[in-house]
């Protein structure tokens, strides 16, 4: 951790280098220029949120109860102005009925010149709606004013149906003319054009305005300043198959400055950054790591617990409090305890060497520190303890500054004696400590990649030129997948001319073998270590691989409609046939296309947005009237979803004259098949009445559907969520992880997603993958769960409480057993065990109790 | 954030909600402590998946056990918060305080 003072909002008094005790404050420290040579750089220089102040029509910074989204942010927070209570902020009155207007500084070229769309508001709106409700316990009335409800990613439009459906979030679709206040009660008048074009008039106690995601002028500058090429909306300029480089050789970028994004989209981005920036840099990886040489391990076996007890001053932060020689003398009155000390600031490099001369000085065999949080400093004092000689695990900390002398403040007797109980029952725990050995296992340094698709091949690629080597296994006779049937992309790129050439780079890859027209057969082994087999050709040749990660990256395809007459006349057709049409032949014969949006998807069967369908409808569209202006194409839509920069697609459409028609889900267009005519019936929102168009084509847009994956999930037991796409560790945190160890996702078979997306979640799995990869070995906790096989009575009440499936039953030995390499630690197995027979390192029930025993023994 | 709440509160710290056994609970009680309570993670998204569920379940069946034997079982309880949420740490702990002092002393105090 670096600290630096803002020298922005510094008044130049000078009086916290005075002050500062540990001496760490160096005022005149001065802006130093320093040269570093590297061989890549990555930018990631974010977003800032629009700011509305310009848009006089909506009342921002006139009217006080007019926030912004971010604003609006702050007053739900536990932290915020209001501690979480929602108030508007004119009168701290609770609103009785809130507003979002979306699409501010987003969507708009009149007003802010912001075409594009932001990605994120719908969601971060609904998602505000929600828990506003949640705050407020009675009756809120949300409302969502809205052009489209894009919410698009995975599993967002279930959370969108969750809003609208169980905690009636409104949706309303508008365009919002202007907003006004009524003075005397500070409510707002928000006037809106509906849906079918009439004004009309809602009055609400507060109004959100989804303001939109911008680059801020100092990203701006710095393009500048390293000459990166930037689009009209100062993003960064990017090739759909290269989605995080910029027009700079060895520049990448991710987050928001690539384009609108959420924060997976954004935290994907940063591995797939990586992947690139590090791949130039393999040559030179582990080259300036230290080892440290550890002593060897003393050995305490037997000997009585000899406690020394380190209390910390924290400069004033405990010693200002809480009466530190008292609780150092306390201390020493305690059994086992042989030394007491106490320190200024006992994380510092000086008393580490104390400590360390203090346990040879003493025979200590156990140390206590009492002072700060173990989550911060535990493992530095643990490091301490391993540098003269003793077990890591040999150590406690009593908390007495985070969860004592910085809350109790205000009454330092009662934290002086609070200090007191907590290193009592420090005291009491480090007794029953003993060494434990955290187990080294080695990783193999082989990839094996599943899916030779444009994700399994970017994945393979890239983990080939990070110089390890990879197997990559295609169910087909081909590499290409599901891409192998699409010709360009919505910008413009030739989807089949990028295949060509990226499998002809994985197939010349020394690194790289592909075995095609194999499948997975069986699966074994844990984390650095898997053995997988496979059935290998037409012949199905058996093959055994070992490997220590897997990429998993099977795709998905499209949806073969049952609904809207497909199937009944050539003249209905995917979006991907048409693809194919419009490759071939042309539009010249055509007259009247209509396009259907969502078929197979969000509907019962399958509620999520397939994500693609909307540009992939508006790609065609232009395609069509470009090729053939008098051709008419008609969209028929419920939200028409192109998110990001695609927005300007939707436009230039909509400038070509194809017309867009909004239908509501309830009531869906029909089609009928008449010869060579196919009718489609459907309600104009706008005229509120039913109107038949003639079409010579019909265009469904056909969702996606994961690849069939039951056989590969149940063998290799991968988790697959209700749709069937295979989930993520974690939606923001781990979104390429899969939750066992040392597996990876990508590609469609997480959720669809755009080519360029799939690229760059390929580039961050591999990125993930080497993070595994480049470890010689790997180092498991010792805090994992032990059977006492002796005590055990094989009820496997643990085979049913273990959320990993780690504890299994032996068959040959007859005992349960639990594999440390994949435990994760969290004790629920001991915690159900009906005879303690399970006991959790670091937190055995006699460490437990012995706290609990000597905290209550102080009489509380 | 520094957030004050009472200084009788002491935490013991554990891996996951789902670690902590009926035995500690009871343990506590018996030795004397006037008031135990659980704090895990909120309902759904508890980070070993369903530990916090666990935790409830045995708090529940401590509830019982507690009352069948004329110990208000109420003096044990589970709340649920986020990392995020240090204002609600805060309120709960008073919160159980309040419930505690409530019901006065615990009677095995002491014996």
């Amino acid at each position: 951790m670096a600290f630096a003072i803002d020298m922005d909002a510094c008044i130049g008094c000078g009086l916290c280098e005075n002050v500062c005790l540990a001496k760490a404050i160096n005022y005149a420290d001065k802006v130093k220029a320093t040269e570093v040579r590297i061989g890549s750089m990555i930018l990631a220089p974010g977003t800032k949120a629009y700011d509305p102040s310009e848009l006089d029509y909506l009342g921002y910074g006139r009217y006080p109860n007019v926030v912004t989204a971010d604003g609006f942010e702050r007053i739900l927070s536990a932290g915020g102005p209001y501690f979480g209570h929602v108030m508007r902020p004119l009168d701290r009155q609770e609103p009785r009925s809130i507003a979002w207007l979306q699409c501010v500084g987003s969507r708009d070229t009149n007003r802010c010149g912001n075409g594009y769309c932001s990605s994120v508001c719908c969601m971060y709106a609904t998602k505000e709606a929600m828990i506003a409700k949640e705050h407020i316990h009675g009756d809120l009335d949300c409302a969502i004013f809205n052009m489209d409800m894009r919410t698009f990613g995975k599993d967002y439009e279930k959370y969108f149906l969750r809003a609208r459906d169980k905690e009636g979030v409104r949706f309303v679709k508008a365009r919002v003319h202007t907003v006004t206040e009524n003075p005397e009660t500070g409510d707002l008048i928000v006037r809106y054009a509906s849906d079918s074009g009439e004004m009309k008039e809602e009055t609400f106690s507060m109004v959100v305005l989804s303001v939109g995601l911008t680059i801020p002028d100092t990203a701006i500058e710095l393009a500048r300043r390293l000459d990166i090429d930037l689009d009209k909306y100062h993003f960064s300029k990017s090739d759909p198959f290269a989605p995080v480089e910029t027009s700079r050789k060895g520049i990448y970028t991710c987050g928001v400055f690539q384009g609108p994004k959420d924060i997976p989209g954004s935290v994907t981005e940063a591995s797939a950054a990586a992947c690139l920036a590090g791949s130039e840099l393999s040559g030179s990886r582990g080259k300036d790591i230290e080892v440290i040489e550890l002593p060897e391990q003393m050995d305490v076996e037997g000997q009585e617990p000899r406690i020394g007890v380190f209390v910390c001053n924290c400069g004033i932060n405990i010693g200002g409090i809480v009466d530190v020689p008292a609780v150092q003398k306390y201390a020493a009155t305690l059994p086992n305890v042989v030394f007491a000390d106490s320190n200024l600031f006992t994380c510092s490099q000086d008393t580490q060497e104390k400590i360390k001369e203090k346990i040879i000085e003493h025979k200590l065999n156990r140390v206590i520190v009492a002072s700060c949080s173990p989550k911060t400093h535990e493992a530095m004092f643990m490091e301490t303890l391993e540098a003269c000689g003793l077990n890591r695990y040999l150590f406690e900390m009593a908390n007495i500054r985070n969860q004592n002398s910085w809350i109790h403040s205000k009454s330092p007797e009662l934290a002086t004696r609070k200090a007191k109980d907590l290193v009592r029952m420090a005291v009491g725990r480090a007794a029953t400590l003993y060494p434990m050995q955290e187990k080294r296992i080695p990783v193999n340094h082989r990839a094996m990649v599943i899916g030779g698709g444009i994700a399994g091949m970017n994945a393979a690629l890239n983990l080939g030129k990070q110089n390890f080597e990879v197997v990559l296994i295609e169910k087909e006779s081909e590499l290409g997948g599901f891409a192998r049937k699409l010709h360009h992309t919505i910008e413009g790129g030739d989807i089949q001319e990028y295949i060509r050439k990226l499998s002809a780079e994985v197939k010349a890859h020394d690194k790289v073998e592909i075995l095609l027209d194999t499948e997975v057969a069986g699966f074994g082994g844990y984390k650095g270590n898997f053995k997988t087999d496979v059935a290998v050709g037409k012949d199905r040749e058996p093959r055994k691989i070992e490997h220590g990660v897997i990429v998993v990256a099977t795709g998905a395809n499209e949806y073969k409609p049952e609904e809207f007459a497909y199937g009944q006349s050539d003249r209905i057709l995917t979006q991907v046939e048409l693809g194919d049409l419009l490759e071939e032949k042309g539009t010249a014969d055509l007259e009247t296309v209509v396009m259907i949006q969502c078929v197979g998807s969000r509907n019962e069967k399958m509620q999520e947005c397939s994500r693609i369908c909307c540009q992939n409808a508006v790609k065609n569209a232009l395609v069509i009237k470009k090729q053939n202006p008098e051709t008419q194409v008609f969209i028929l839509y419920r939200d028409i979803r192109t998110y990001g920069l695609m927005e300007d697609y939707y436009k230039e459409a909509r400038d070509l004259g194809v017309i867009f028609m909004r239908f509501e889900s309830e009531d869906p267009p029909e089609v009928k098949v008449e010869g060579d005519n196919i009718i489609v019936t459907t309600t104009d929102h706008v005229l509120q009445r039913k109107v038949e168009i003639q079409a010579d084509l019909l265009t469904l847009s056909a969702g996606m559907r994961p690849s069939d994956t039951a056989k590969l999930s149940s063998i290799m037991k991968l988790n697959a969520n209700q749709e069937g796409y295979f989930i993520e560790a974690h939606v923001k945190l781990r979104p390429v992880d899969m939750p066992g160890e040392g597996i990876f996702l990508c590609g469609t078979a997480h959720g669809p997603k755009l080519i360029s997306e799939t690229i760059s979640q390929a580039q961050a799995a591999a990125s993930r993958a080497v993070t595994f990869l480049a470890r010689p070995e790997i180092k498991l906790s010792a805090i994992t769960a032990k059977v006492d096989t002796q005590h055990c009575v094989k009820c496997l009440t643990c085979l049913r409480t273990c959320p990993y499936n780690v504890p299994a039953f032996n068959t040959e030995k007859k005992v349960i057993e639990i594999d440390e390499a994949m435990c994760h630690g969290c004790g629920a197995c001991a915690g159900a065990c009906p005879r303690q027979a399970i006991q959790l390192g670091f937190y055995n029930d006699e460490q437990i109790i012995c706290k609990i025993d000597a905290l209550l023994a102080g009489g509380m | 954030m520094r957030l004050d709440y009472p200084s009788n509160i002491k935490i013991i710290r554990v891996p996951c909600t789902g670690k902590v056994d009926v035995m500690y609970l009871l343990r506590a009680i018996q030795k004397g402590a006037d008031g135990v309570y659980a704090v895990g993670c909120l309902e759904g998204s508890c980070h070993y998946n369903e530990g916090n569920f666990r935790a409830r379940e045995r708090i529940e069946h401590v509830n019982t056990l507690l009352d069948e034997i004329g110990i208000p079982g109420e003096r044990v309880r589970m709340y649920n918060l986020s990392s995020g949420e240090g204002p609600t740490f805060a309120a709960y702990a008073k919160e159980m305080t309040e419930h505690i002092r409530k019901l006065g002393p615990n009677p095995l105090k002491n014996k």
